[in-house]
């Protein structure tokens, strides 16, 4: 079994439901995401489009922070979920230098390391990601890739045509399990939109002076 | 701004949380700086033992191992205080994960450190308490897997940042080179400072090593800053915060300059005039230079947004 997540950001309406069902369902501390929509306005007045782009873990099957991570802390589960054991970790931070997606945090609470585990807690439990659940237009596909009946193996099928099927920086090598349709560069390349420093429209763009406790 | 937008997308990003910058700051600088101390003070020391069987020898096998012992603390206490759980340190030796330079680095440095602790304690007791000592038969022995640890030591940081994918600016085989070189220029540089009474041929030595170090650093650095772009988008946008109107473009040139560049014209004109002032000069300078070039290096591929 190897789980996968896609998201048809064609859907996708930037409700923020997954974001909050995430934080609710794992107890994520102020500060700290696992589970984010980032808002990216493209064109220029009246021509513009606002676009919506969910950025969680990638569950790489090659992931760096697996591979950095010095006490196995970010270990591989059985079902290709790429896990934390925060009792193990010891605050290094390695695996949020390696991480190219910029998925992991350091919890503010327990000067630990974390990031989305596929809800691993739920899956275990057999029911879906929180933010699966939550979504109100079934943008978020979760499943089983090693399967071809599965929904998520169906969907990328039915999605190899047109802008296809793509996952953030290929060229990484790290072999991403989290597939999005309907993208272009300005949902997946960080670089493709100017991230400017200030209030803008509905929060101030800023970045963390300072991770993890004080 | 290092983001390469097109007039016709426009595109801003309008809404987000906000996003972690630096991660590793002015500890793991101090980390790498102090390390390269510590190992290349045994590099270089054990060039000179082995060259000069002198009084400079002597000097040389009283000093090295306090020295780099004592930079060898420095580099492990920052490592320990820049972690968010020091006190879990211990899990590298219960719960080794032997894929993560960090781990194979954290053992070697332990050993090496030891090795460098009993030289340390032969070297206090036999030379400066002048007292018998019954481990001084052990020195030269344990000189030989220091110098050989001593390597791996200074260079498995660059395989940290090897690691570090996020990082497309560290390349480990440019690191690797950048390291060692580092470690033969503080090594030099330290045995200039307080070798005032050796053999003019050591310090002649010494100049030359300290003077080469600092001219294939420069050249990697200016490999890097005039062709890094070249190779990936995230290159190109961490080389432009040095570049001209860049955040660090000052900063950089200011380490490169006191690193590298007056350094290694010091100690050419040093060995033209054989001035053992401008040599400590150059020594001191290079040191100094070092911590800013190293440290401007490891912040700028932490300010590029990664999501």
């Amino acid at each position: 079994m190897k789980l996968g997540f896609l998201v048809d950001l064609d859907l996708c309406m930037g409700c923020k439901g997954c974001e909050v069902a995430c934080k609710v369902e794992n107890k994520v501390p102020l500060h700290s995401w696992r589970l984010r929509v980032k808002y990216v306005d493209v064109g220029t007045y009246p021509e513009t489009k606002r676009t919506f782009t969910p950025l969680r873990c990638n569950h790489c099957e090659d992931a760096p922070c697996e591979r950095i991570c010095p006490v196995s802390a970010l270990h591989y589960l059985e079902n290709g979920i790429v896990n934390v054991d925060k009792d193990r970790c010891i605050g290094c931070a390695g695996c949020m230098m390696a991480c190219p997606y910029g998925a992991i945090y350091m919890d503010p609470v327990t000067n630990t390391a974390d990031k989305c585990t596929y809800c691993a807690h739920r899956v275990a439990s057999e029911m879906m990601p929180a933010c699966v659940v939550a979504c109100p237009v079934e943008a978020n596909i979760f499943g089983d890739l090693d399967d071809a009946t599965s929904n998520i193996s169906k969907y990328i099928m039915q999605h190899q045509k047109g802008s296809g099927v793509r996952v953030r920086k290929p060229e990484k090598n790290t072999h991403p399990k989290h597939f999005y349709v309907g993208s272009g560069e300005v949902h997946l390349n960080p670089l493709a939109s100017k991230r400017e420093e200030g209030y803008s429209l509905f929060n101030k763009i800023t970045h963390l002076d300072h991770i993890g406790g004080e | 701004m290092v983001e390469h937008t097109y007039a016709a997308t426009n595109a801003v990003v309008t809404l987000d949380v906000p996003i972690p910058q630096v991660i590793w700051g002015w500890m793991i600088t101090l980390n790498m700086w102090a390390k390269s101390i510590g190992t290349g003070v045994v590099l270089v020391g054990a060039y000179l033992l082995a060259r000069y069987n002198d009084s400079t020898g002597e000097s040389v096998r009283k000093n090295m191992p306090i020295i780099s012992f004592i930079f060898l603390n420095i580099f492990l206490l920052f490592t320990l205080l820049d972690l968010h759980q020091p006190f879990r340190m211990i899990n590298i030796f219960l719960h080794p994960h032997w894929t993560s330079a960090i781990t194979v680095g954290a053992w070697m440095a332990t050993v090496f450190t030891g090795i460098m602790f009993i030289l340390s304690v032969i070297s206090l007791k036999k030379y400066i308490l002048k007292k018998e000592c019954n481990l001084a038969g052990a020195y030269n022995t344990l000189l030989k897997p220091a110098v050989i640890l001593a390597i791996p030591v200074t260079l498995y940081t660059a395989t940290i940042m090897g690691e570090a994918t996020a990082r497309e600016l560290w390349q480990t085989p440019t690191e690797l080179v950048q390291m060692l070189l580092a470690a033969f220029l503080c090594g030099s540089a330290v045995f200039l400072l307080i070798g005032q009474k050796y053999d003019y041929e050591a310090k002649r030595d010494l100049a030359i090593i300290l003077g080469l170090s600092a001219f294939f650093s420069f050249l990697i650095y200016m490999g890097e800053y005039y062709f890094g772009h070249m190779k990936a988008e995230e290159a190109g946008a961490t080389i432009a915060y040095v570049k001209e109107g860049g955040l660090y473009h000052n900063l950089f040139w200011i380490g490169q300059t006191l690193a590298f560049i007056i350094p290694m014209v010091l100690a050419y004109i040093s060995l033209k005039s054989k001035s053992s002032s401008l040599m400590m000069l150059a020594s001191i300078l290079a040191i100094v230079g070092l911590f800013i070039a190293k440290h401007v290096w490891l912040i700028i591929p932490q300010l590029l947004p990664l999501s």
